[in-house]
């Protein structure tokens, strides 16, 4: 099958210091693949590398035919991208309804034109129901996020970027949270890729990702150090290495 | 009767002078330390057609385009600061269009342009088409806060980079709302400059520009009614009380300190938050 996204050696380089090391790998359409490794490892630059926050000093990413390095962050975007970030960032003067309104209404957002030709917001907010519905949190939409917990902050973030229709969706969702809450959230992800959507997840939180990825890439230092199944990727020495650290034979 | 209607003119066109600016720094969070200049451009684009034989009304969308015109470019300059630095910018070509003006003898040097022609409108008709303006103004401004328009420009106001991860071509959206604050302080230049039919380039420096933010800051960033209300108060001062008209900076910046100090959202803000007080 052909690949969504292709990310092919990559190199992110800040002055002196390598976080991404020709990095190479593939996402399937409907896939969940889990994107993980230690602190430090380069899975956050590499998500921001896809999405065009930063530059990679080499190599280069595809989504389907289209090669993405030259676009710029909304570029990618409207080409398909969607990002849910770590840090939740809402628009706190409207409402959690009117936030995820805002991203199913980018088609009349494409240009300063067609934005000031369009008044009407029902379709967008019929859409953002129906996305607050998917993520769970259909009962807050009246709500200000201002007064809102993480764990519903996070879910709104997710709604926003569904909402953009996306193909791909870069997902860093489960920092900060309680267990609990991590895996009521995962669930909620792997019912979403269960619908269709592919879905690229960043995590610290192994035991989430072991339960709900189809694949994992496991990034050390800036470089992959393992790809494939989540057990045969966990059952691989480097990775042992990586996140017990000392000796792998030790770690046995 | 020609002192209140000279009086109601010259509130008009700061009325639309400070709408134009409520474009920009109100709805799309965009500070700009030297608006004055557009108004300027306008005021000098529209009073030298004027002088070669062009009629009035057809200079006024011309001081538009032109004020637009170097809006856009500015705008375009402006893409790559934000915030402390953006400010900073529009100050300088607040500054660079004084400089430049004061030494071109053909903008009339330091002595301005004086015998602008008569634009065949009397004082009355003269200030009816201002205050015609400054409601289709109004009320476009209220249309873009009503449309995805003045939705994406709230977005940017509150955190630029969000809005780019969903997908709004943020540039763009800020060269638009430079692009239309800009042509419309031209337009209001336009009428400045064909209303006292003498401009000199002391009346476009950054005295004018700290008024004219002054009134989008006092009236509540953003809000139309506010922005009008302060335009009008403010501009009205300086002929109430002298010392106002003497001490215009202090007077201006002392109102902004206190704005800034006690409500960040203007004189709306102030009054939102004392009736929901009054209600509860």
């Amino acid at each position: 099958m052909k690949p969504l996204l292709s990310v092919n050696h990559v190199t992110v380089r800040f002055g002196g210091l390598t976080a991404i090391d020709d990095v190479s790998f593939e996402v399937k359409p409907g896939e969940l693949l889990g994107l993980i490794g230690p602190n430090g490892a380069g899975k956050t630059t590499m998500m921001r590398a896809i999405v065009g926050v930063v530059r990679p000093s080499q190599g280069s990413v595809m989504l389907e035919d289209l090669a993405l390095n030259s676009l710029s962050i909304d570029a990618r975007i409207r080409a398909g991208l969607a990002l849910s970030q770590q840090l939740v960032k809402p628009f706190r003067e409207i409402n959690v309804q009117d936030n995820v309104a805002f991203a199913a209404g980018s088609r009349k957002t494409r240009t300063p034109t067609a934005a000031l030709c369009h008044v009407n917001r029902q379709a967008e907010r019929a859409q953002a129901f129906e996305a607050l519905g998917r993520v769970g949190i259909v009962g807050y939409a009246q709500q200000s996020p201002k007064t809102q917990p993480l764990g519903v902050l996070k879910r709104l973030e997710m709604a926003r970027a569904l909402a953009l229709k996306p193909k791909l969706l870069l997902d860093e969702p489960l920092a900060g949270l309680n267990s609990k809450e991590a895996s009521a959230l995962a669930q909620t992800i792997a019912d979403i890729n269960r619908q269709g959507m592919t879905i690229i997840l960043i995590e610290h939180n192994l035991s989430e990702i072991m339960r709900i990825c189809q694949r994992l890439v496991v990034l050390d230092n800036g470089r992959k150090i393992a790809e494939g199944l989540p057990r045969d990727a966990m059952n691989d020495p480097g990775v042992r290495l990586a996140y017990l650290g000392g000796d792998a034979d030790a770690a046995d | 009767m020609e002192y209140e209607i000279s009086l109601v003119t010259a509130v008009g066109i700061s009325v639309l002078f400070a709408l134009s600016l409520n474009l920009i720094t109100g709805f799309c969070g965009q500070i700009s330390l030297g608006h004055a200049a557009f108004f300027g451009i306008g005021a000098y684009g529209s009073a030298l057609l004027c002088k070669v034989g062009l009629p009035f009304l057809l200079s006024l969308p011309l001081a538009m385009l032109l004020a637009g015109g170097f809006g856009l470019v500015v705008g375009l300059a402006s893409l790559r600061v934000r915030a402390d630095f953006l400010a900073i910018t529009t100050m300088g070509v607040g500054f660079l269009f004084v400089g430049v003006v004061r030494q071109q003898e053909r903008l009339g040097g330091e002595m301005g342009i004086s015998g602008i022609p008569d634009t065949g409108f009397s004082k009355l008709a003269f200030m009816l088409l201002t205050l015609g303006l400054c409601v289709v103004a109004a009320l476009f401004s209220h249309y873009i806060r009503r449309s995805w328009m003045g939705q994406v420009f709230n977005a940017i106001a509150e955190d630029e980079d969000t809005t780019r991860v969903l997908g709004v071509d943020v540039p763009r959206f800020k060269l638009a709302a430079f692009a239309m604050g800009t042509a419309l302080a031209g337009l209001a230049g336009a009428l400045y400059a064909n209303n006292l039919k003498f401009i000199s380039p002391d009346s476009f420096g950054f005295v004018e520009s700290m008024t004219v933010l002054s009134m989008v800051v006092i009236g509540g960033i953003g809000s139309v009614a506010g922005v009008t209300a302060a335009a009008i108060v403010l501009s009205l001062l300086p002929s109430l009380f002298t010392f106002v008209g003497e001490y215009k900076l202090l007077v201006y910046g002392g109102l902004l300190f206190l704005m800034m100090r006690f409500s960040p959202d203007g004189v709306t803000g102030a009054l939102r938050r004392a009736m929901a007080h009054g209600r509860r």
